[in-house]
């Protein structure tokens, strides 16, 4: 014998307990959420201001000194650190203070640009790349072989002979190579997490393509992100003191901070202050930038979000 | 699989003939020659050189004569040293080379993977800051910085090590070091940072409120997953570093293949540049694709064919 | 008076026996030298063209002549010489030598290893410096034939050469290391690679090649065959492949090293405080090209007021490396006429070595440009290299100060800077120029009208007649004159602006005796010592 099933005991669930499952805290967006954990954050804020202080006193910084940064005085020679020149002279009698705050103009902006390059064409190439897999990730990470071993040198000279020297080359020589590294870590991260348990989910509601990179795959990859963004900032001063020393950069006598960190390696034995100075200025650059990135990360962390 | 794996090699070598080619065409777009110098020399004498080494001979033919060498692994005589060929320059220098990277990168595996790991399980505390500051000190102070310090310290004011020099185990010390210093910041970087990550995840919950030791959790479940940035990063340090370090092997005096890169570039020494640089993307290409394979090892849900099938 | 004599008799002997005591020789005799390159680019004497592997190449060989320590001639392979009346036919009389492998070193080997240097197939780049062999240039162009080239040997020790004009400075070349013989049979086995391995390399000079490990050292012994052995007193000459200045001077420091070449620039004003940087002279002048076709550079009162407002002395404190402010083109070094003169001295001064600060700025007002109004920024270009660098910057600077012009720097890779000077794509260079032989000549001829190194456009044709002259004429005091006359009409005429005179600073321990230095930056090691300590 069946027993039947008789519908009417059955009646539709109210509206108001459907609404039970809605989340009660007030809605703030990723990127609210994120700026809110990271002012909290006293080193990465400490960072942030760091940051702040070297961009005004490489913007404002050289009206307030006596000297130019290509002012020579041949009777003061290499002079070590003194109360008329905080930072001694060079080889010409230059103020080496003056030249470090205009060599903060330059190096600051690579350093910025070198990171907007990683974060945007690095990791939208490396996502896209990772979450696409198969035919398009193979075309795309070979391109990215490429990229890596044909010699930049060779690319370099060939700009030098087709541009005028200046800081627009040294920004076309990174915009073309310095996102790769950034590219390979993101895909890597990517071709791990989308294979992940809520990503699955995400993509079973039918979250389309675009908005599991932004929303799930991008933020969840966050802490390789910043930790190559930041550490690559040297890397892309030191390839500017390069590309400067083999004739694209900037003209002498301005020059950066890997260029002056470059020339003071050379009398490091006599006269070290020419190489402390602008390495000091890039180790706390470097420090600032590494505790705001590390801020960052965990203001950025969607697991961190309580 | 066995279709992915012909793909991918079809790809790779098609990597390869680019770089080849882009190689070739940028070099003869550069200016000057391997015989231009301050003292030119007569023309009739320069003229005579360039014709017997095919220099005169019309760019596609010279290329195609390189894509044929290049297939047959025979890359001629180099124009800057006299009597040498670029198959023994590479199979000279490049042990030495790779001798010195190798070591470099287990070191920097060595110690950065620990300080990793311990920067993560002890966030924010003194440990973690101390990594922290070293290794921003290991990515901001450049290798030939870090060289030249080593050598005024190690061997000039402490006597300890030879200041340059190839041949004794004491020899490899300093150049090691100078050649670690990036890499193991940048793996105890990324270490710590995905370590952070995975251990917040399920399943180490899982692990922990299983009852297993902090031990076992991280070694048998959390370190693997967090090591796919490090992979990632490997690939590419390890054909980089393989192929030697300009800088490294000039200070140290090291008979290594970086310095002959560098050296051929601004000699226009095109076999040697085309030479090497072939050699470097056939390292590189097959350094990516072992990374690849390690992924697949490391967690096994990753795959690298179509996602869908 | 006389236990007085007889008292200082017994002090001279006593002195120079102490003296002799103390400057004995060293047990050891080993020296450690660094050239400062990485890698010998080749060590066949016919292809080589660096001043490093000449060095090698001159202790390891010995042509028809050596070198001396003043930089004159001196019987090498060739025990004595005729020269005919006309100056153009040399006969060598060949001492009985041998190779270090013991075969004798006959007149066909020199004939066989200069005309082997001439032959297109060997592509020498140096080849030049056997052109003035009559018939010498047309074998290499292909348009003669190796019979033709008039160097023939008469018997197995006689050699016979004929040169096409009278040529003073014929001696000296014999010894440069193009023309320095190498041995037939050997070569001719293995005529690419020879020179690379201890084994297939025979020479005939001082030392022999006992290791060459590449880019790391190579290794020179005593050759105990060598005609003249008895004053050869080295042993071993370790020579390391370093190219790092700063390494270079730390095993210096450390006493890895006896000598080093290459000192690091940087450390200059440290090392010079310290004493410790040895400095010789270079027969080389470091100028500034003009490109007269560029615009202001075209008026010669313009050229003048860039020179007269370049401190030059300023410049060499700078380079800190006992650098003379150059006061003309042609360097010290090189005998006038008289024995024992400078040609130099000679010729005088036609520059100031100080910056004349007043007259520049009339010239330049007389241009039209009064205190440098409307003048043109003017760009100096230089090749990668720290010391260019400084020394261009400073240079705008003094631009500056003293005439109030614009002047930007441009820094270009080697390759790329050879380019724009051979293309006239600049308007102010650096340049500097080496002497391959003790003569102006090596200084004067390139400056001719068109002249494969000329890059500036300037050209003369009484300039040209005049080295025209020199060429051809073998009376020496003709050739002197007419060498003094060119560089007057250079000097006037200002395409190019000299800065300083070369020198050689290097590193060299106090127990390493006899070094000599030729101001052509060879060092020869025949007579070298270590000294005890």
């Amino acid at each position: 014998m069946e027993t039947p099933v008789n519908v009417n005991q059955f009646r539709p669930v109210a509206k108001d307990i459907q609404m039970a499952q809605t989340i009660a805290r007030p809605s703030t967006t990723y990127w609210q959420d994120a700026r809110r954990r990271l002012k909290k954050n006293p080193l990465a804020m400490i960072g942030l201001f760091v940051i702040i202080i070297m961009v005004l006193g490489a913007i404002i910084g050289p009206f307030f000194c006596k000297y130019n940064y290509s002012d020579q005085d041949y009777d003061n020679r290499l002079a070590s650190p003194s109360k008329e020149h905080w930072f001694g002279t060079d080889n010409l009698g230059r103020d080496l203070f003056v030249r470090v705050l205009y060599g903060a103009r330059i190096s600051l902006a690579i350093g910025f640009f070198a990171s907007l390059i990683n974060l945007t064409i690095g990791v939208l190439y490396g996502s896209i790349s990772g979450y696409f897999g198969g035919r398009v990730d193979n075309v795309m990470m070979r391109i990215v072989d490429v990229i890596y071993t044909v010699p930049l040198t060779m690319v370099v000279i060939l700009l030098m002979v087709l541009f005028q020297p200046g800081l627009k080359n040294i920004l076309i020589a990174l915009g073309l190579v310095y996102w790769i590294g950034m590219a390979r870590i993101v895909r890597g991260q990517v071709l791990a997490i989308k294979e992940q348990e809520y990503v699955l989910a995400a993509r079973m509601v039918g979250a389309n393509k675009w908005r599991i990179m932004l929303k799930h795959l991008i933020p969840n990859s966050m802490g390789p992100i910043i930790v190559s963004a930041t550490l690559n900032i040297p890397q892309a001063i030191f390839q500017e003191a390069f590309l400067s020393f083999i004739g694209l950069g900037v003209a002498a006598p301005m020059a950066s901070w890997g260029v002056l960190a470059d020339e003071g390696a050379q009398a490091i034995q006599s006269y070290p202050h020419l190489l402390f100075f602008p390495a000091a200025a890039i180790c706390i650059t470097m420090l600032a930038f590494n505790f705001l990135g590390d801020g960052l990360r965990d203001a950025l962390d969607p697991r961190m979000r309580r | 699989m066995a279709r992915y794996l012909l793909r991918r090699f079809i790809s790779m070598i098609l990597a390869i003939w680019v770089v080849a080619t882009l190689t070739f065409f940028i070099m003869k777009a550069l200016p000057g020659g391997p015989f231009a110098r301050e003292k030119a020399l007569p023309p009739s004498i320069l003229a005579n050189i360039e014709e017997r080494y095919h220099l005169n001979d019309p760019l596609l033919t010279q290329y195609a004569d390189y894509m044929v060498r290049l297939v047959k692994w025979d890359l001629g005589p180099s124009f800057k040293q006299k009597g040498r060929d670029v198959n023994e320059i590479i199979t000279d220098h490049f042990p030495v080379s790779a001798q010195l990277g190798l070591s470099a990168v287990f070191l920097s595996l060595l110690i950065g993977i620990p300080a990793g790991i311990i920067s993560a399980l002890r966030q924010n505390k003194w440990q973690d800051q101390l990594a922290m500051f070293l290794s921003v000190i290991g990515v901001s102070v450049p290798s030939f910085v870090m060289a030249t310090l080593l050598m005024y310290v190690f061997a000039l004011k402490l006597g300890w090590l030879p200041a340059a020099m190839w041949g004794e185990l004491k020899h490899m010390v300093l150049p090691t070091i100078s050649l670690a210093g990036f890499p193991m910041a940048f793996v105890a970087r990324l270490t710590r940072s995905s370590m952070l990550e995975v251990l917040q995840q399920d399943y180490i919950r899982t692990a922990k409120s299983k009852g297993l030791s902090q031990r076992v959790i991280i070694y048998r479940h959390a370190l693997k997953n967090s090591l796919i940035p490090v992979i990632t990063y490997l690939g590419p340090l390890v054909a980089g570093i393989l192929t030697g370090s300009f800088v490294v092997e000039k200070i140290f005096a090291i008979p290594g293949l970086g310095r002959y890169f560098v050296q051929s570039i601004n000699n226009r020494d095109y076999t040697v540049i085309m030479g090497i640089t072939f050699f470097d993307s056939l390292l590189l290409v097959g350094l990516n694709f072992l990374v690849d394979l390690a992924y697949t090892l490391v967690d096994p849900r990753i795959r690298l064919m179509d996602g869908r099938k | 008076m006389r236990r007085t004599t007889l008292v200082l008799v017994c002090l001279m002997v006593a002195t120079a026996l102490a003296a002799s005591v103390f400057a004995a020789p060293a047990k050891d005799q080993t020296l450690t030298m660094n050239l400062g390159v990485a890698e010998p680019e080749t060590l066949d004497p016919a292809k080589s063209t660096g001043v490093a592997e000449s060095t090698i190449l001159l202790n390891l060989h010995e042509g028809l002549t050596r070198l001396d320590k003043d930089g004159n001639p001196a019987p090498g392979i060739a025990e004595k010489w005729d020269i005919s009346k006309d100056g153009k036919t040399y006969t060598f009389h060949l001492r009985n030598a041998k190779w270090n492998n013991g075969d004798p070193i006959t007149a066909q080997d020199f004939e066989w290893s200069w005309k082997r240097a001439l032959a297109p197939e060997t592509m020498a780049e140096y080849a030049y410096q056997l052109w003035y062999i009559k018939g010498a240039q047309a074998y290499t162009e292909g348009t003669g034939k190796a019979a033709d080239v008039a160097v023939k040997a008469i018997n197995d020790r006689t050699l016979q050469v004929e040169l096409n004009a009278p040529t003073g400075y014929w001696l000296s070349l014999c010894a440069f290391p193009t023309l320095l013989p190498v041995h037939p049979k050997t070569v001719e086995a293995n005529p690419d690679k020879w020179f690379m391995s201890p084994k297939t390399y025979i020479s005939a000079g001082p030392f022999k090649m006992t290791e060459w490990k590449h880019n790391s050292q190579l290794v020179l012994e005593k050759n105990p065959l060598y005609w003249d052995a008895k004053n050869v007193k080295l042993n071993k000459v370790v020579i390391t492949l370093i190219d790092s200045q700063i390494t270079e001077l730390t095993m210096f420091e450390t006493g890895e090293l006896d000598y080093g070449d290459n000192p690091p620039p940087a450390e200059f004003p440290r090392l010079q405080k310290e004493k410790k940087l040895a400095i010789s002279p270079y027969l080389g002048c470091y100028y500034y090209l003009l490109n007269v076709n560029v615009k202001p550079l075209s008026d010669v009162r313009v050229r003048h007021a860039l020179s007269m407002a370049i401190d030059r002395t300023t410049i060499t404190q700078i380079t800190a490396g006992g650098q003379k402010p150059a006061t003309a083109y042609v360097p010290f070094g090189i005998p006038d006429l008289k024995s024992g003169t400078d040609f130099r001295t000679a010729g005088g001064a036609y520059l100031k070595e100080t910056a004349q600060v007043a007259e520049a700025k009339k010239l330049l007002a007389d241009a039209g440009y009064a205190d440098g109004k409307g003048f043109p920024t003017l760009s100096i270009l230089y090749n990668t290299n720290e010391m260019h660098k400084t020394i261009a910057e400073a240079i705008q600077e003094m631009w500056k100060k003293n005439l109030g012009i614009n002047v930007t720097l441009t820094n270009q890779e080697w390759g790329v800077y050879l380019e724009s000077r051979n293309t006239g794509d600049y308007s102010v260079a650096r340049a500097g120029w080496i002497g391959d032989y003790v003569d102006p000549m090596t200084f004067l001829d390139m400056w001719v009208t068109g002249g494969g190194n000329n890059d500036t456009n300037w050209g003369s044709p009484k300039y040209d007649e005049l080295i025209k002259t020199v060429m051809n004429s073998g009376v020496q005091a003709e050739r002197v004159k007419a060498m003094h006359a060119a560089e007057d009409i250079l000097m006037k005429e200002m395409p190019i602006i000299p800065i300083y005179f070369y020198t050689r600073p290097y590193l060299m321990k106090p127990w390493v005796k006899d070094m000599i230095r030729l101001v052509t930056g060879h060092i020869d090691l025949k007579y070298s010592y270590i000294e005890a300590h």
